[in-house]
């Protein structure tokens, strides 16, 4: 029996509630097409992300996380995402420094009118991803099997 | 030193300016010792040490020491002073329950380092001078005491005593040049591959006894967030040698910015990962994006994680960076 061996990621989007998740709600409305492998997660603020969320969710066996938020200086609560700016910089290089892919992990700001950004964003990443390949060296078998 | 910060210790209990004393007494080993609490005279003078074994930083036994009836006496060595006064910005010590005794320092000695340099069977280490004396049971031996100083010492950010109410020996300045990026360096220069290995090699090495969290001054919340049994990796042993990482980074970055580079994480780990190069990749980005910072130097500065600016650069920096390709 012949396999199908395309590879399809598994990819997590932390999307913000107040602009990101409309803009993904927008981008639907407006009929444009992501991958259907992208999991949106909503949290009320990307500030919200602790980035213990980003390995749990590598660990459990998604292939790529991004986080999307509002502009910084759009916050709805004024200053949530320029702490998520801050963190996830140091996070990223952090997974940088231990050797993990960094493409693996992004952060976009997306708007609630820009839904045609966020699929854009959302195809591109998903392109990325799919060419690495699947996650190996975040992945924990104690949480997957 | 040693007579003189017991006779110290002594001064302060018997005077009733304090009703204990937080210092080190000798543990399995003379080099391994612990801390402790003296009560009377007669303890101090029969159990308390302070030696170049004196490594261990004293702040996080103020968090619950400061919380009860009367005042204590500590004595910080500078490392500890910056862990101090940071818990103190924390609001996490009752200064008024504290009456700090600092110590100069010149570095301490670490046993595992005098037996790589080939020393065997040390049953006695006196310091003399820049010198350090060795009984062994082969005979005694000389060598010099910068020779037996642990990686955190040889790299000292500072010989300054932060914050004291009485200063015993004469007070150092910080050393903004001590090179202890070099080996964070030296990493980042690696390809994304060699990183893998390297850090593969050093965290599969890992028991999880959770050591490192529980000796950092940084580390001091009441409930942790990796006592949680849920997590669906408690109890189970590790499935393959990187499967610790979630444990070292997030243990590493919920201390970013308030890291102290005290060091204790390393000294303490049983199975010589060397933590601090985690928490010091920290601080250098913190450094270089951020301004320079260091944890714990003074008593008005925001963490650097609890505060932004406008400009601050995107997560995508980190693309353009990271070593060879």
């Amino acid at each position: 029996m012949q396999v199908n061996e395309t590879f399809t990621p598994t990819i997590v989007a932390f999307c913000c509630n107040w602009c990101s998740y409309a803009g993904a709600d927008l981008s639907g409305t407006n009929r444009l097409s992501y991958p259907a492998n992208v999991k949106i997660i909503r949290i009320p603020c990307s500030c919200r992300l602790n980035p213990m969320f980003i390995l749990r969710a590598f660990q459990r066996g998604a292939d790529g996380v991004i986080l999307c938020g509002c502009h910084p200086g759009d916050c709805h609560y004024t200053t949530g995402n320029y702490y998520a700016r801050r963190r996830m910089t140091l996070l990223f290089s952090m997974l940088d420094y231990l050797g993990i892919e960094k493409e693996r992990t992004r952060v976009e700001w997306v708007s609630a009118a820009e839904g045609a950004k966020f699929a854009a964003t959302m195809n591109d990443f998903a392109a990325t991803v799919t060419k690495l390949g699947k996650n190996k060296r975040l992945e924990d078998l104690r949480c997957t099997k | 030193m040693h007579e003189m910060i017991k006779a110290k210790a002594i001064e302060l209990l018997e005077s009733g300016c304090v009703n204990r004393v937080l210092g080190w007494k000798a543990g399995e080993f003379f080099y391994d010792l612990t801390p402790a609490v003296f009560t009377t005279r007669e303890e101090i003078e029969r159990d308390f040490v302070y030696s170049v074994f004196s490594a261990a930083n004293l702040s996080k036994y103020l968090i619950a020491e400061s919380r009860k009836e009367g005042k204590v006496a500590a004595f910080l060595k500078p490392c500890d002073s910056y862990s101090f006064q940071q818990l103190l910005k924390e609001h996490r010590i009752w200064r008024d329950n504290v009456y700090v005794v600092g110590i100069a320092c010149d570095g301490m000695c670490d046993m595992d380092v005098i037996r790589d340099k080939g020393v065997k069977g040390v049953t006695a280490v006196h310091q003399d001078g820049e010198n350090l004396k060795l009984e062994t049971l082969y005979g005694t031996a000389t060598m010099p005491k910068s020779d037996a100083l642990p990686e955190r010492c040889v790299h000292c950010k500072s010989h300054k005593v932060v914050v004291f109410d009485e200063m015993l020996g004469e007070n150092g300045e910080e050393n903004p040049d001590s090179g202890r990026f070099d080996e964070v360096e030296r990493i980042e220069a690696m390809t994304p591959d060699e990183r893998f290995a390297f850090w593969r090699k050093e965290l599969s090495r890992c028991i999880r006894c959770n050591a490192c969290r529980n000796v950092c001054p940084a580390c001091s919340c009441e409930k942790c967030v990796f006592d949680n049994d849920k997590s669906g990796v408690a109890q189970k042993a590790a499935a393959s040698d990187f499967e610790e990482n979630n444990f070292h980074i997030i243990r590493a970055f919920h201390v970013a910015s308030r890291c102290t580079d005290c060091g204790e994480c390393s000294r303490v780990c049983p199975q010589k990962i060397p933590l601090h190069l985690l928490n010091r990749k920290f601080i250098r980005d913190i450094n270089e994006l951020y301004g320079t910072y260091q944890a714990g130097a003074d008593m008005d500065t925001k963490p650097p994680l609890m505060d932004f600016t406008k400009g601050d650069a995107e997560p995508s920096v980190v693309y353009g960076r990271g070593g060879k390709q």
